[in-house]
């Protein structure tokens, strides 16, 4: 009995290792351990063993049963295995087709520069004060130090709209009418983003229409030296920590000393190139600690008061950032030049 | 201000600097120097040569065989094929080996069989500029005078190893407008002296037989006269026209070269007349009539108007005072006895006259910005000098004067303290006095105070601050410390309206729209095409004087802009675009505008071509309405905006009249969007576009934040989908009003999710499917509640809008 048992399981396993389908599999299953298979048979015959006997071939039973149970699932799994290797296999895809299309916008470079701007001062204690675009001779110029008939005039030539109205030539406007709002309060810290307009040929380097951003901090004890120190961390935190500044004495009608801020040439980092016309620096803001007559007309004591203010053109940041060459992509406004400005 | 660097060498050592450092040291100071250009456009080997015999080339008609010495030892034989050249000419010979501008190098040379050793050259082949030739010299090869040195290297004979400066001057520092003030500048920056030229005049004629009188003595004019003798008008030496060039202003005959010598050396615009032509020597400064004419140096008539400033003799104009003088007593080559005019006048005469006749001279220029008055008769007096020095000319004793007032210097004050609170320093007095030295400005110090009287040729320091910025950039801005504001801190942040246009601008970025932004200056054509938002309030406001039509009304929508765009886009083969534009409009009721107009901030949009790019997949999303309506959608629940109701209307200008909506709210009209009516899309050459348009402002004030969260529902919702059959000319906004009143509170949300009409239903009918879902807050619904609902919800479908259910 022991030696049948032993035949039936070398049969058996070498049966099962044959197999190429999961129902013959089944199959076999039921010929050996179905419940008239044969090793249920062969377990029938044990009544006729001797008492002795019985539980050694009990035990040898079981183990041909183990090895057997072992044998139906290693090959099943293995047939399962394969099916699911087949069906994954039947449902790759190709990943390098391109996705389903998911319309994606993209913002105006000049919005880009002054969110970016904006966000920056937000960060240094600013507001960001607005004002309007057609504005009277009185704001624009007047409160400026500007009267009619200065000369400085003619460095900004001027759409009128009547004698006394016009499409503001600076942003400046703004920080008058901010200043009479406070009533001579401090501390004050705004900038003013905004489109200017001047009367300009449009062409490769001027356009009728920009955008400036100007700034004005006004307290007790204001120096050139804040002026200097807050237009360094935002040169530092727009184009790089390690950005210099160096600032040119200069003229504006409404500040006094007035200043020029050079940025470290952020193309070849101070070495010279092309874009900096071998100088190292390139231009990017008009500054100065606000004039005595400013202060005064907007309802401050420059006695007992100071202030600074810059501006800088966002065309020109746009230009230098983005290598534009034309000021007039940002007004065409051709998809293939507004697609580029993707990220963000 | 081009700036001659030899020149300026004359009144400041400049030993120990080269051009570009002394470029850099002004820029860095305040006097911003654009370029620094050599005079010499490449030109060397080139000498002074003496034409000693001339012939005829044997075998060429035009060309001519000379011997040249050009002082090297042995005669040169040179063909020249220039007409003027002579026997007994002083020329400039490049000789074999010579380079000029351009790339030219001088190569012994055969010229029809005759050997040429070098070549004779014109000014315009040495790079001299064409516009600042004397006439004579424009043609021909360039004939020097007799005294001109045999053998003398042509750059420094012509001044070409001299360098100009050309300085990008701000209003405040005319006082660099002339050579004198430069050298000021330059002297307080290198710390030296200013040298004066030194004036030797010889009054060696009879009294001055001048007589000079201002009528017009409303302002503070000055006017001095010299008179002169037995002048000899001829052509100015070398070294003055090599100056005047240097500067860019064209050499014409010693006496006027001598005014214009002394325009850039003192900033003193001066003026010579023909003597012989003033009636009885009698000069008048006096307002011109009305209409009054002069012909003008210029050749050209003008006519005056009463506030014009004119010199005049006792019976004609003679100048326009400042601007220009008149032909009638112009200095011509017959011209021996002169007046010589130094005068003042105030900037804004000389400034109004020349805007009004349109002129803009060098001496315009000077008047303009403002001339030094203190320094009127030692310009006068230099000038005179050396008209007597180049034209031999008899000087009469004495000035003829008339003056109404004289000049007097600023005087400003400012302390030590003020100094280091404005720049944030820790200077000393020590520090500030030599500034005010090396500047020459005179003070008086006491208690760390400076009292300066500062020189009239600064006229532009006023005010304590302006004494400050001189220090400033004196003392260089790199020196001054960098720090932070320290006062009290301030909160940055954007309003809530700043945020919420933030919102808007990043949602339709997000939702697949290119951000654009154009000119707010239009067309007026384009003001009426497409209806704005407040069309009640709408009169173009135009420009004054536009630069173009195409700029010169102000915008009341934005959409035409927006249609340029496309159109612009659609040109260059870009079909497929979505953009949008948050930008101003101008809005007023005024016919002629005497208050500042309302500037309405809108968001507008315009889509066309295919919303999805072009994929493997082939889908297609052509833009329609509802592609343009999905986005208003999204924006407004961006914003919280719920409730909004699309009222079709055929009454907006340039939009198509069945499919367009407006967008309300409550009251409130936010805007409208739809297709651009078919003619308008013609008009512009566009294919289908749909736009849309919102008032920003009106969007704010109705954009609602996040409030309490609903909790989320314990009990189920149960769903019933409705198939309704209607007239096809029922909008379906109106069964989801039907569906919404009946349904009450128990409608937990309605989704309409079928539109079919075809075959399988007739034809003026639409079959419409609706998914409506109930829910109780707090049990669950029975079925008979919901039959019950329903049977509500068809029986008011089919009152309100004749819908039946679809069997």
């Amino acid at each position: 009995m022991q030696t049948r048992l032993h035949e039936m399981k070398e049969s058996a396993l070498g049966q099962i290792s044959q197999v190429t389908e999961s129902s013959q599999l089944q199959d076999l299953r039921v010929k050996y351990l179905g419940k008239k298979g044969e090793l249920t048979e062969l377990l029938r015959g044990m009544g006729s063993l001797s008492p002795e006997e019985r539980p050694v071939v009990g035990q040898l039973v079981n183990e041909v049963r183990e090895a057997l149970e072992a044998a139906f699932s290693g090959k099943q799994q293995a047939f399962e295995q394969a099916e699911l290797s087949a069906k994954l296999s039947s449902q790759t895809v190709d990943v390098t087709l391109p996705g389903r299309p998911v319309p994606a916008g993209t913002m105006h470079p000049l919005s880009r520069i002054i969110e970016e701007i904006e966000d920056i001062f937000i960060g240094l204690g600013f507001e960001v004060a607005e004002g309007p675009e057609l504005e009277t001779d009185h704001f624009n110029f007047e409160m400026l130090n500007l009267p009619k008939g200065h000369p400085a005039r003619d460095m900004q030539d001027t759409f009128y709209v009547t004698d006394e109205l016009l499409m503001r030539t600076q942003t400046s406007p703004v920080q008058a009418r901010t200043m009479l709002k406070k009533e001579g309060k401090t501390p004050l810290k705004m900038i003013c983003p905004g489109k200017v307009y001047r009367r300009d040929d449009d062409d490769a380097t001027h356009s009728h229409q920009f955008t400036q951003i100007e700034g004005l901090v006004i307290d007790k004890k204001i120096g050139m030296s804040d002026l200097k120190g807050t237009l360094l961390t935002f040169a530092r935190q727009m184009f790089g920590e390690n950005q210099q500044i160096r600032l040119r004495p200069s003229f504006f009608p409404f500040t006094e000393p007035s200043a020029e801020v050079d940025l470290q040439c952020f193309n070849c980092g101070g070495d010279g190139c092309r874009v900096c016309k071998q100088t190292g620096w390139i231009e990017i803001l008009g500054s100065g600690m606000v004039h005595p007559r400013v202060l005064e007309m907007a309802g401050y004591n420059p006695e007992e008061v100071s202030g600074f203010a810059f501006g800088m053109g966002v065309e020109r940041i746009a230009m230098l950032k983005y290598g534009v060459e034309d000021i007039r992509h940002f007004y065409t406004n051709d998809v293939r030049f507004l697609r580029q400005f993707n990220r963000g | 201000m081009k700036v001659s660097y030899q020149w300026l060498a004359e009144y400041v050592d400049l030993s120990d600097t080269n051009p570009q450092e002394l470029a850099e040291k002004l820029t860095r100071s305040g006097v911003e120097v654009d370029a620094v250009e050599s005079r010499n456009a490449g030109v060397s080997g080139v000498v002074i040569g003496y034409v000693k015999e001339r012939s005829k080339h044997p075998d060429a008609d035009r060309l001519n065989v000379c011997v040249v010495d050009a002082g090297q030892g042995e005669d040169l034989q040179i063909v020249c094929g220039a007409p003027n050249v002579d026997k007994g000419q002083k020329v400039l010979v490049a000789l074999i080996g010579a380079k000029l501008p351009g790339g030219l190098n001088i190569k012994r040379s055969k010229l029809r069989g005759v050997e040429s050793q070098g070549m004779i050259c014109s000014a315009k082949e040495l790079g001299l500029n064409d516009k600042l030739l004397a006439k004579d010299q424009q043609e021909g090869i360039m004939v020097l005078p007799g005294d001109a040195e045999i053998g003398m290297d042509a750059i420094s004979y012509l001044g070409l190893d001299d360098y100009v400066l050309e300085l990008g001057l701000t209003p405040n520092r005319s006082d660099c407008l002339s050579m004198l003030g430069v050298a000021y500048e330059v002297a307080a920056i290198l710390g030296k002296e200013v040298l004066l030229p030194q004036i030797e005049l010889n009054e060696n004629g009879g009294d001055n037989p001048l007589q000079v009188k201002i009528e017009a003595t409303n302002e503070s004019y000055q006017y001095n006269g010299r008179h002169f003798t037995k002048a000899n008008i001829a052509s100015s030496p070398q070294w003055m026209k090599n100056r005047l060039m240097a500067a860019g202003i064209r050499p014409i005959n010693n006496v006027v070269d001598v005014t214009n010598y002394v325009l850039l050396e003192y900033g003193q615009p001066l003026h010579a007349f023909d003597a012989a032509q003033v009636d009885n020597r009698s000069i008048i400064v006096r307002l011109a009539g009305e209409g009054e004419k002069l012909v003008t140096l210029d050749d050209q008539e003008r006519t005056l108007d009463a506030e014009t400033l004119l010199i005049a003799d006792p019976t004609k104009g003679l100048a326009i005072a400042g601007v220009m003088g008149g032909a009638n007593s112009e200095i011509t080559g017959e011209t021996t006895e002169i007046i010589l005019e130094a005068a003042w006048f105030t900037p804004q005469t000389v400034r109004r006259t020349a805007r009004s006749l349109g002129m803009r001279t060098e001496g315009c220029v000077r008047w303009e910005k403002g001339v030094d008055q203190t320094r009127v008769e030692e310009a006068g007096e230099r000038a005179a000098s050396l008209i007597q020095q180049l034209s031999g000319a008899t000087v009469s004793k004495g000035i003829a004067k008339a003056i109404v007032k004289e000049a007097t210097p600023a005087v400003v004050s400012v302390s030590l303290q003020k100094i280091n609170q404005h720049l944030g320093t820790s200077l000393v007095a020590s520090d500030v006095s030599p500034i005010f030295d090396r500047l020459q400005f005179p003070y008086e110090a006491a208690n760390d105070t400076w009292t300066v009287t500062v020189p009239t040729r600064r006229g532009d320091i006023t005010l304590p601050e302006d004494l400050v910025e001189e220090v400033a950039r004196l003392y260089g801005y790199d020196n001054i410390p960098t720090s932070l504001p320290s006062g009290s801190a301030t909160q940055g942040q954007l309003t809530p309206e700043q945020q919420l246009r933030r919102i808007i601008r990043h949602h339709l970025i997000g939702a697949g729209l290119n951000e654009a932004i154009s000119y707010a200056l239009v067309h007026p054509d384009r003001v009426e095409e497409v209806s704005g938002l407040h069309q009640e309030a709408v009169k173009p406001i135009s420009l004054l004087m536009p630069m173009s039509e195409e700029h010169s009304v102000l915008r009341t929508s934005l959409i035409p802009s927006l249609l340029q765009t496309i159109a612009y886009n659609k040109n260059r083969q870009n079909q497929d675009v979505g953009i949008f534009e948050l930008g101003r409009v101008f809005l007023t009721a005024e016919e002629a505008l005497t208050q500042l107009p309302d500037e309405r901030l809108y968001v507008a949009g315009a889509l066309t071509g295919q919303w999805l790019p072009p994929n493997w997949m082939g889908a297609k999303q052509p833009v329609d309405f509802y592609q343009a309506k999905g986005v208003v959608e999204s924006l407004l629940a961006r914003l919280g905006i719920k409730a909004a109701e699309y009222k079709a209307t055929a009454e907006l200008a340039g939009m198509h009249p069945g499919r367009t909506a407006e967008v309300w709210v409550g009251e409130q009209r936010l805007g409208y969007l739809g297709q651009v009516h078919p003619g308008t899309e013609k008009a512009y050459d566009l294919s289908e576009t749909y736009v849309f348009q919102l008032d920003v402002a009106q969007l704010i004030t109705v954009s609602a934040e996040v409030g309490h969260y609903n909790p989320l529902p314990k009990f189920p919702a149960v769903t019933r989908d409705l198939a309704l059959v209607v007239d096809r000319s029922v909008p379906a906004g109106n069964l989801e009003k039907a569906i919404r009143g009946a349904a009450g509170s128990l409608l937990e949300s309605l989704t309409l999710f079928d539109v079919y009409t075809g075959e399988r239903i007739a034809e003026d009918k639409k079959s419409m499917a609706f998914a409506l879902v109930f829910r109780h807050a707090e049990r669950t619904l029975q079925d008979e509640e919901i039959q019950q609902v329903t049977t509500a919800v068809i029986e008011a479908l089919k009152n309100d809008t004749g819908a039946e259910l679809r069997m």
